[in-house]
């Protein structure tokens, strides 16, 4: 690590944290309705909202009504999804002609986008209308994001009231989110991009004559550049905890982010709303100090995983080294292993993307996560395995780190022989087994997906590289799509029926089944009593419950997933190092 | 339950007319007004005449020119249409074979060149039209282009120092040459 390196690493977590207080308690205006200076603006259209919708937003909503609103919104725009890529060859703005989309990939498309999860079976700038980018793509990428944080503020009033029905209003939290926190920050974000040279434009593709003519008849002497209306989507993309690409290598394309200024960017908006929000749950509770704790606990597992993929992507490939290849580090390149890594980015900040990328459930690239060292890539797919509870999706990252908070709290309660209590209220059975299905559900998909991939011949024959790489290949496939990650190791060709499904199925109940038990567990959290702190209570803000609750998801994750990482990466690793 | 149908269905309508439609014609209407040239794809040359993209790599395979890092985009290379990395894992047979074609195709371009060669330039982009390459790739190049174009190695090496970028503020990404506006100022299309 050479101490450029260690400068950037320390700004991005600086600039992080100092950006995330302010955001977090601005956020926290929003969902509490208090008066903002953008409500003067954007008022009247969040009126109209309800009004044409005949949504009353005053009027709470029990966890069951909260969770059925929040089904039939997400319902309908995955059904828009789907309906505009079957359609799209006979509809405007298709400048490239594209064809209508596979039945199979349109699924796996819709049910992607609709729950927060961008896996891309498809490649972007071949497959997709600006059109269907827009109208469908986009408008997804904002409202599943503002699912997710809705579903969150739900559960945060869960331990605000006492003895209440209600839990907010899903129409009013999914307009006050999009209204107040993501159209503005993208719309800003955007032209900050677009300036750095991200393309935003209406234009068909160009075609231009290459410098280097060459002149035999198989070569091509033209070249064509894809553009599109990108800016708009990839703002949103990295804010909204999506990832999903205009362009098919996502984030590596230098049309998607040209510059070190525009990577610095689109990598801080990346984590900003799920770190922002420990800060909004701080102060919806009335203790900043509980956000504060969560907020330590996630960064100090990014920040040591960090260090190792830096660790092992800086030391390179020893087969290249024994090739005579130089990768060590200077300061006239960057070195290490640079197979699907840009040069503009180097080592260190393909590092800081794929390992932030993968503990926010974002999972777009700005590397090829398939070309990393055996270990150097095994710490993303372990970041999505923990639950995607490190920062996490937005909303759903903090939900589940909530979750994970209450294991904890019943774990210290068996130790010390109390019932287990948080902010006020007791954790009894009812929120152990909901915490239960929760943690249960993506280990089932992701292993049990696995399993079934490697013994049927679709599964096995969709690799692209041989052996134990294979297998971790399929293993990341199914821990993105249970994680509602969307990053890929690539070289699986994924956009076959039988991935599309399996992986489609993967990413609804990734989503859908952890959202409603933790929607149960804030309507019963609402209508407990408050008990009063004694000596006795579990302080949950010192630093001591930050390491039980590292322990607690650092625990679960490994002894879910270590078997299954031994078959992949570690063995690649063991082979890797003894061939030569 | 049911109840919610009706307004699922309208507030889905509106944000899609918001975040769809509305959102992405204000940031194009901007972005083409503050910034034309980078909304537009950071064109060279002029409109009638394009001589390609600052921002997109191309292939060059001519020793009088600076090559760029090796591309997985198909049909052809640096196929700006389809955007690819290779995906290949770092103990795929095929990685290696790769690695020490291009190491080859380097060696025979220049013989008498026999230093280590820089990572970047035998490994391909996780974009497959990076349009960088690292200084040290760029140094490592200068004997034989300055060989093929009958230059002196220093007045090469002056242009590739007037074409490396630094870290953007001194501090972010990585130092880098731009391997297209080099060889068109090799070619004299840039001063």
């Amino acid at each position: 690590m050479t101490a450029n390196g260690l400068v950037q690493i320390t700004l991005y977590f600086v600039a992080l944290l100092l950006l995330a207080k302010p955001l977090g308690v601005y956020m926290a205006a929003v969902y509490e309705n208090r008066p903002l200076l953008l409500k003067r603006i954007l008022g009247p259209l969040e009126a109209g909202f309800y009004r044409l919708s005949g949504v009353n937003p005053e009027q709470e909503m029990g966890w069951k009504s909260y969770a059925a609103a929040l089904l039939w919104f997400n319902l309908f725009g995955g059904l828009a999804v789907f309906a505009l890529q079957m359609l799209q060859a006979h509809l405007p703005l298709n400048p490239q002609q594209m064809a209508n989309v596979t039945v199979d990939s349109a699924f796996n498309t819709a049910v992607s986008f609709a729950t927060n999860t961008n896996w891309q079976g498809y490649s972007g700038e071949t497959t997709m209308s600006y059109l269907t980018q827009m109208l469908g793509l986009s408008v997804q990428n904002f409202v599943s994001a503002a699912t997710g944080m809705a579903v969150l503020v739900a559960m945060i009033r869960g331990f605000q009231r006492t003895h209440a029905d209600g839990i907010g209003n899903f129409w009013a939290d999914l307009t006050r989110g999009t209204l107040y926190i993501l159209l503005p920050l993208s719309f800003v974000l955007a032209l900050v991009l677009v300036g750095q040279g991200v393309v935003q434009t209406f234009k068909p593709y160009q075609t231009i004559p290459l410098v280097e003519q060459v002149s035999t008849a198989t070569e091509k002497t033209t070249q064509t550049l894809a553009v599109g209306p990108a800016a708009s989507q990839i703002a949103i993309k990295q804010l909204g905890t999506n990832g999903g690409g205009f362009f098919n290598v996502n984030s590596a394309h230098p049309f998607e982010n040209p510059t070190p200024l525009a990577n610095f960017l689109e990598m801080l908006l990346l984590i900003l709303i799920p770190a922002a929000l420990c800060h909004t749950f701080g102060t919806m509770v009335g203790d900043p100090r509980q956000g504060w704790a969560i907020l330590s606990a996630m960064t100090l597992v990014l920040v040591s995983l960090l260090f190792v993929t830096v660790g092992y992507e800086q030391g390179g490939n020893p087969a290249l080294a024994a090739l005579g290849v130089e990768q060590s580090v200077s300061v006239d390149q960057s070195g290490g292993n640079m197979e699907g890594k840009e040069t503009r980015f180097g080592i260190v900040n393909s590092a800081i993307w794929a390992t932030a990328t993968t503990a926010a459930s974002n999972g777009s690239v700005n590397s090829m996560h398939d070309s990393y060292t055996p270990l150097g890539g095994m710490i993303p797919m372990w970041l999505i395995q923990l639950g995607e509870v490190i920062f996490g999706g937005v909303g759903s990252g903090l939900y589940g780190m909530l979750i994970f908070v209450l294991i904890a709290v019943f774990v210290a309660g068996l130790m010390i022989g109390r019932t287990p209590e948080y902010l006020g209220k007791k954790i009894e059975a009812f929120e152990i087994k909901m915490a239960a299905i929760v943690i249960l559900i993506p280990a089932f998909f992701i292993l049990g997906g696995t399993s079934l991939a490697i013994m049927v011949e679709a599964g096995k024959s969709a690799v692209a590289n041989p052996g134990a790489h294979g297998f971790s290949e399929i293993l990341y496939a199914f821990s993105s799509a249970a994680g509602n990650n969307g990053s890929a190791f690539a070289g699986l060709s994924a956009n076959s029926p039988f991935y599309n499904t399996a992986l489609g199925i993967t990413m609804l109940f990734g989503r859908y089944g952890i959202m409603i038990p933790v929607l149960a567990i804030a309507g019963s959290l609402a209508a407990k009593k408050t008990v009063p702190t004694t000596v006795g209570t579990l302080p949950t803000h010192t630093p001591l419950f930050v390491m039980l609750l590292i322990g607690t998801v650092v625990l679960v994750g490994a002894l879910t997933f270590v078997p299954a990482l031994a078959l992949g990466p570690v063995v690649e690793h063991l082979i890797m190092n003894t061939a030569l | 339950m049911t109840n919610q149908i009706k307004p699922a269905i309208l507030m889905l309508l509106f944000f899609t007319v918001l975040t769809g439609i509305a959102y992405p014609l204000a940031v194009t209407f901007s972005a083409q007004t503050l910034f034309s040239s980078q909304a537009n794809g950071s064109l060279l040359g002029s409109n009638e005449l394009p001589l390609g993209s600052e921002l997109i790599g191309q292939a060059f395979s001519r020793p009088e020119y600076f090559w760029g890092r090796p591309s997985a985009t198909s049909p052809a290379s640096y196929n700006g249409g389809a955007s690819s990395g290779s995906n290949q894992g770092p103990t795929n047979p095929a990685l290696i074979d790769a690695v020490q074609a291009r190491i080859k195709a380097l060696r025979d371009a220049d013989p008498s060149h026999l230093e280590a060669v820089p990572v970047d330039l035998v490994t391909a982009s996780a974009s497959g039209l990076d349009p960088h390459i690292s200084p040290a790739a760029a140094t490592y190049q200068i004997s034989r282009v300055a060989k093929a174009r009958q230059m002196s190695p220093n007045s090469v090496s002056e242009l590739v120092d007037r074409y490396t970028e630094a870290r953007q503020w001194g501090i972010l990404g990585e130092p880098r040459v731009n391997v297209l506006k080099l060889n068109l100022a090799l070619d004299q299309h840039l001063k």
